[in-house]
């Protein structure tokens, strides 16, 4: 029940209310727990609240780091 | 005192074991105790019947009255036999707009002109306001047997063919009723299968359309008839983006999901290549997949199998209860 | 983040895991708190694969269908078949637990009432602003993760004056849970992966005990399968190193602080009470019930329902439920497991909710694989 996923806010509807689109779909996300969050902010989303802004420089970091450990493999690349 | 409970109806267990337990014993009939989607008839006709109850009556991509054909036709489709004749029975619940009923039965006409079936008799009954909810529809349908399914006949090695993306229906039907707060381009598959008719001649040993309780309901209950496991490959599963973007968000299983315009198809072997080639080439078939096999290398006999996107085996089961009431 | 399923990523993590795991003195038992983390864990093949490398995983109670006990569960169903007229929302694993009146699904409504499944509380709201005549009831079920979601509803149904609306609240808090686990001493965890999005509102803070007071290491998780064996190898360097802390893996989603706005609403809303779960029993301060100030919006108050605060009612005959909640039995271990208790006809909770140990371990189990 704790399923979350990451979605861009799309646009900001009203005060606390916001469109997040995942995927090319477009889901409404209340935000009156993110109030920091801005037009164009990952956050995730669990049962159509946004509970947290996404920090894009880690998320880049993150990837670096697997795309690194997957280089040192590259017999596995599937 | 038991009562009737909206679960009865869902197309899961309560279901199955009310229809085997107390509507086959009832009537104690053979053709009845087949329970394929359509009775095969001495003389070589087929016959089935379906009632259509969906919630709203319109929704992207179908509403109420193409359902109500093809549904039935598909069902015969399926039971090897081409669509003819159906018949048409309203309920109509007291206050409903005259507009709307026009719609309805302007849909069914184009549906069956497309389905090349004639609608050749009917009936309508109004109840008071409260006590049906704005239309509901019951449609039968006679066809002429061309084939008979031969699941006896299934052997190792056989491959199960798609016919194209799993959830959409489903999905339309209840974005449709404004739930959940997601909107996305998802339109219903409500389609005729007709252009699977030419493989019965070619071989087919099975068929079924996946409706109520999805692909994992309907190949769960062929599993439990064939002496060999089935085992399907999640990557090879066609889904459209925007069933898979609810699957993610809601937790949902777009295995359970039901279409109105899909069939699993099982084909011999040698002839799998060809029949998706002919699946293909049709426009509602564009996504076909052979999505898994008859095979004895995992699982035991009856059981339906999964292999996940990273090689896992996930068992599937028939749907227990489909959270999502009045779709068809 | 494709990436962080990338096969070649993952078998390095895993090359890295199992050279840790062979270091350490004996075969390091991790605890996957979350249900989340048990279903990723299972959908990923990750399980079989970390068994290889020398780690055992247990589930913990991190399901809050499983451990909210059957007198809650009653309580919902007596609303919705007992008040005529009334809307009962609820999340849709919570309909389908088995109880001695049956579960919501198969229940039926009294008069005019409905069940609706929803996927957001304000769904529920909603629908009460939308025909203030109406009752409606939301069977408000969760962890940290979606409390402050359930609290926003009271708060605003409070500031809108909309008295129609209600909330049964079933509202767990994941550290006194983990208290309990290891005080009760009857099953030894080496690590805990803590549940990513419970902690994306309290922090890494409320975890700092269990490294503090009991030595044990642990770290956040998120829920890719590259997320979870990047917490895996965290924890057993924490081992290796003899400095057991709360590392977080997963900073690009939360920070080390949570998130306050969050945690300002639910103490605004809520307070603490000791709370009963299935299979732990009654832990100290480990649930939540509406404040006085917002009594008139508690199901339980309005209907005159039995505080679902007593003891953790009782399993059917023979179900382990409990003791798989609390990590002491694998669900195999359960005689019910896979025969009489199957998906399709459910004794317990935890082979009724998507997020149940025992579901997964049936879907996915180990043991079933290369059988035949």
């Amino acid at each position: 029940m704790c399923l979350a996923v990451p979605a861009r806010i799309a646009r900001i509807d009203a005060p606390g209310q916001g469109t997040a689109s995942y995927m090319g779909s477009q889901v409404k996300v209340n935000l009156s727990l993110v109030p920091q969050a801005r037009q164009g902010d990952w956050v995730i989303i669990h049962a159509g609240f946004a509970i947290s802004v996404m920090d894009e420089k880690e998320a880049r970091e993150t990837l670096r780091l697997f795309k690194e450990m997957a280089a040192a493999f590259p017999d596995e690349a599937a | 005192m038991s009562k009737i409970s909206l679960e009865l109806g869902s197309g899961g267990r309560l279901m199955r074991d009310f229809i085997a337990g107390k509507i086959v014993p009832s009537f104690a009939d053979p053709l009845l105790r087949d329970l394929g989607d359509a009775a095969l008839l001495p003389g070589g006709l087929a016959f089935t019947t379906d009632s259509y109850v969906v919630d709203p009556l319109f929704f992207p991509g179908g509403d109420i009255g193409r359902l109500a054909v093809n549904g039935t036709v598909n069902d015969l489709v399926v039971s090897g036999a081409e669509p003819r004749f159906l018949s048409l029975a309203f309920i109509l619940e007291e206050g409903l707009e005259s507009e709307v009923l026009d719609r309805v039965i302007r849909s069914i006409r184009t549906a069956a002109k497309a389905a090349g079936v004639r609608i050749v008799t009917g009936d309508t009954k109004v109840v008071r306001r409260g006590q049906g909810d704005k239309v509901f529809v019951n449609t039968a349908g006679v066809g002429r047997s061309i084939a008979r399914p031969r699941p006896e006949r299934i052997r190792r090695g056989d491959k199960i063919i798609l016919t194209g993306t799993l959830g959409d229906h489903s999905l339309a039907v209840t974005l449709a009723r404004g739930e959940y707060g997601l909107k996305s381009g998802v339109r219903s598959d409500c389609a005729p299968l007709l252009f699977l008719l030419p493989l019965w001649k070619r071989g087919a040993l099975w068929m079924r359309d996946v409706t109520r309780g999805g692909l994992a309901t309907v190949l769960s209950e062929l599993a439990e008839r064939l002496p060999y496991p089935l085992l399907i490959e999640e990557d090879k599963i066609p889904l459209s983006r925007p069933v898979r973007a609810a699957a993610e968000l809601l937790g949902i299983d777009p295995l359970f999901m039901a279409c109105e315009g899909k069939a699993v198809v099982v084909a011999p072997a040698a002839r799998a290549g060809d029949f998706l080639r002919r699946i293909r080439a049709h426009p509602l078939g564009r996504r076909a997949a052979v999505i898994g096999e008859v095979q004895d290398r995992v699982g035991r006999p009856g059981e339906l199998l999964l292999r996940t996107g990273v090689g896992g085996l996930r068992l599937l089961e028939p749907l227990t209860s489909e959270l999502l009431p009045r779709i068809c | 983040m494709k990436p962080l399923r990338d096969p070649a990523a993952l078998k390095a993590l895993l090359g890295d895991i199992g050279e840790r795991a062979r270091r350490l003195k004996r075969k390091p038992r991790l605890m996957e708190v979350c249900g989340t983390h048990t279903m990723a864990l299972f959908r990923s093949g990750l399980t079989p694969m970390l068994a290889e490398a020398g780690v055992e995983m247990v589930s913990g109670p991190g399901c809050p269908v499983c451990i909210t006990p059957n007198a809650v569960h009653e309580a919902a169903i007596a609303v919705v078949t007992g008040v005529e007229g009334v809307t009962l929302a609820a999340f849709g694993d919570m309909t389908r637990v088995p109880t001695r009146l049956g579960s919501l699904q198969t229940a039926v409504p009294a008069r005019g009432s409905r069940l609706r499944i929803v996927y957001s509380p304000e769904e529920a709201l909603d629908e009460a602003r939308r025909a203030p005549d109406r009752p409606v009831v939301f069977y408000g079920a969760g962890f940290e993760t979606t409390i402050p979601a359930i609290a926003y509803t009271v708060r605003q149904a409070a500031a809108e004056g909309l008295k129609n609306y209600a909330v049964l609240p079933a509202l767990w808090l994941v550290p006194p849970a983990l208290r309990a686990i290891l005080e009760a001493k009857d099953v030894a965890v080496d690590g805990f992966i803590y549940p990513g999005h419970v902690s994306a509102v309290i922090g890494a803070g409320p975890y700092e005990f269990v490294a503090g007071e009991f030595g044990v290491p642990g770290a956040i998780a998120g829920f890719e399968p590259g997320d979870i064996l990047l917490a895996i190898r965290s924890i057993l360097d924490q081992a290796l190193a003899g400095r057991p802390g709360v590392a977080l893996e997963y900073s690009r989603a939360i920070g080390r602080d949570g998130n306050p706005v969050a945690r300002a609403l639910m103490a605004e809303v809520c307070e603490p009470f000791d709370a009963g779960w299935r299979g732990l029993g009654v832990i100290p301060a480990s649930g939540l019930r509406l404040r006085d100030a917002y009594a008139g919006f508690d199901a339980g108050r309005r209907f005159g329902l039995g505080a679902a605060t007593a003891d953790g009612g009782t399993d059917p005959a023979g179900c382990r439920c409990g003791d798989v909640l609390r990590g002491v039995v694998r669900p195999e271990g359960c005689r019910l497991f896979g025969t009489r208790c199957r998906p399709d006809a459910p004794v317990g909770p935890c082979m009724v909710s998507y997020e149940g140990a025992c579901l997964i371990h049936f879907k996915f189990g180990p043991e079933r694989r290369g059988r035949g």
